[in-house]
């Protein structure tokens, strides 16, 4: 790759988005051996609200560590989808959770939707692994990380009890977004 | 054996390096958002014989520190905003008494309780005039997880070789933010160790300054006794108000920061020796100064940035150098100019000083710095 790489998960409080962006920066940063930045922006609220979680990917050494002009969203919720799209570049990927984002930002871009949530919910049996289905997503419409590299660090995240469970998380994830995508 | 890498959020980067510099006593009370340092301290300082507190509030915490350091141990706390307010009595306490101490304050909005979770760089004047009364401030502020750790070691060895409080203050994005981290092996960076007595016990004097002006300490436990007040001591550490001792003594504990200055200070400058246009800033506005300055370089703007790793003390005299060769600075920052004010007071006026002024909880972007950057002329 060349250059700057930015993605944002975004959806409300609890929804696990700021470790959905760790996984990600730590397959680039420690199994892809590229450079990676994760920041986040949150309220004071322990639930509930906009969340967002920043990653810049890069082959050089990364100065500005937010996000400038976004490469890739992901929005779980109508909220954060109206509050931090408005800097998706033109073309940039835009994925969203078909059941909660029920209004599209204007806009060209490639957007890509599912049933995120429900995905994790009824298919993989927990409501609480929706961010590791995203983050399958992402990994699978981004392409900035290996599938492995990313694999092993949600693995390395997660109790062994739950391995499982994210593995499948993951995996439908992965293969949801890459039908989804057409 | 390659060397032990992770990627590690700044704050738990700031815990591991106290740990690396040998601290075994935190004292403090959690605050968003410098909260990580806290519990990666709680989790790791038993494993290491040291000990962990929660206390009452965080003057206590500051109390506690004094007095654990006092038995020779090397000490650390850690706070935000309000948090910082609340220790300054006692931070006033550990400067006169002359104990060192670190304090790791991550920066948040304010005043008060101001923008919990936002970042912000509005405390690097309480760093230095926060507690009443003249006194010599040591306050660091790195820029990414790989310095934070590296600037806790530091900021040991500096509490512990001229015997006083120092701050270490990331901004909220450089404490929150995430990066890839290697571990130095242990000796690979410098760490100092407190100077005790090399006098018996009924010889010691706490601040006998026929050593210089640091003087040795010893510690509480190990045989020696001493008495330690707030109030303007003789070198027994007994109370005076005798005028030529209680100015000799305040002069002292501000000379033995200024007559070190160059051990302590530190800065980067890239791209300076041509530059037209210098971009002052630190913490995590560093980084968009840098973005800003290479794009600038691209667009064949002479751009270069003045990065402060000490905020205090203040590399003045070589920003005085540098004003004379330059046509303006340009000091983002995330607070209403208090880097921008004190840029403007060490270059006699010899150039501009642009600020750029953030304190809406979003950090300064390259955009905005290289605009400014358009009105240098």
């Amino acid at each position: 790759m060349a250059g700057r790489y930015e993605i944002r998960f975004s959806g409300a409080g609890g929804q696990g988005l700021i470790l959905a962006g760790v996984i990600m920066a730590e397959a680039a940063s420690i199994y892809d051996g590229i450079q990676a930045v994760q920041s986040q922006s949150y309220g004071p609220e322990a639930r509930g609200g906009a969340s967002k979680s920043e990653v810049i990917i890069s082959d050089g050494p990364i100065d500005y560590p937010k996000v400038t002009k976004c490469d890739a969203l992901l929005a779980l919720t109508q909220e954060a989808c109206d509050k931090y799209s408005h800097d998706l570049k033109e073309g940039g990927v835009l994925l969203i959770d078909s059941d909660l984002v029920l209004r599209e930002p204007p806009g060209n871009f490639k957007v890509t939707k599912f049933n995120i949530t429900n995905t994790a919910k009824n298919e993989v049996g927990r409501e609480i692994v929706t961010n590791i289905v995203a983050l399958g997503a992402m990994v699978a419409l981004t392409g900035v990380v290996t599938k492995e590299s990313a694999e092993k660090a949600v693995l390395s995240r997660v109790p062994e009890a739950f391995i499982d469970l994210n593995k499948k998380a993951f995996q439908l994830g992965y293969e949801k977004a890459m039908a989804a995508k057409g | 054996m390659a060397k032990k890498v992770a990627f590690l959020q700044g704050n738990e980067a700031a815990a591991h390096g106290a740990l690396y510099a040998g601290c075994k006593f935190f004292a403090g009370y959690p605050i968003t958002p410098s909260t990580e340092v806290a519990e990666v301290m709680s989790a790791e300082l038993p494993k290491v014989g040291g000990k962990f507190i929660q206390m009452e509030d965080e003057i206590g915490a500051m109390a506690a520190l004094i007095g654990a350091s006092l038995t020779g141990l090397k000490v650390l706390t850690s706070t935000s905003g309000p948090g910082l307010s609340l220790k300054q009595e006692n931070i006033g306490y550990a400067c006169i008494t002359e104990v060192p101490c670190v304090i790791v304050n991550v920066m948040r909005g304010g005043p008060s309780t101001g923008m919990p979770t936002g970042p912000s760089q509005s405390d690097v004047m309480c760093a230095k005039w926060g507690t009443h009364g003249d006194h010599a401030a040591i306050c660091l502020v790195p820029a990414s997880v790989q310095e934070l750790f590296e600037e806790t070691v530091r900021a040991f060895n500096i509490a512990e070789k001229y015997r006083m409080p120092v701050m270490v203050m990331p901004d909220e994005i450089v404490g929150h933010m995430r990066e890839r981290i290697v571990f130095p092996e242990p000796g690979e960076i410098e760490v100092i160790e407190r100077t005790g007595p090399s006098v018996p016990p009924e010889q010691y004097k706490p601040y006998d300054t026929s050593y210089g002006d640091v003087p040795p300490l010893a510690a509480f436990g190990s045989g020696y006794k001493f008495h330690v007040t707030g109030l303007n001591k003789m070198q027994d550490g007994f109370p005076t108000t005798k005028a030529e001792i209680v100015q000799a003594e305040e002069e002292r504990q501000v000379r033995k920061v200024e007559a070190n200055k160059a051990d302590i200070m530190k800065w980067e400058e890239y791209l300076c020796d041509d530059a037209e246009v210098i971009v002052v800033a630190f913490g995590s506005t560093s980084r968009s100064a840098r973005f800003a300055v290479d794009e600038a370089r691209k667009n064949g703007i002479k751009a270069g940035l003045f990065r402060l790793i000490t905020f205090w003390p203040f590399p003045e005299e070589r920003l005085l150098e540098l004003s004379k060769q330059v046509k303006g600075f340009i000091t983002p920052e995330m607070n209403l100019g208090m880097c921008t004010g004190v840029v403007k007071g060490c270059i006699e006026g010899n150039a501009p000083v642009l600020g750029i002024f953030r304190v809406d909880g979003e950090p300064v972007n390259p955009g905005q710095i290289l605009d400014k950057m358009k009105e240098v002329k």
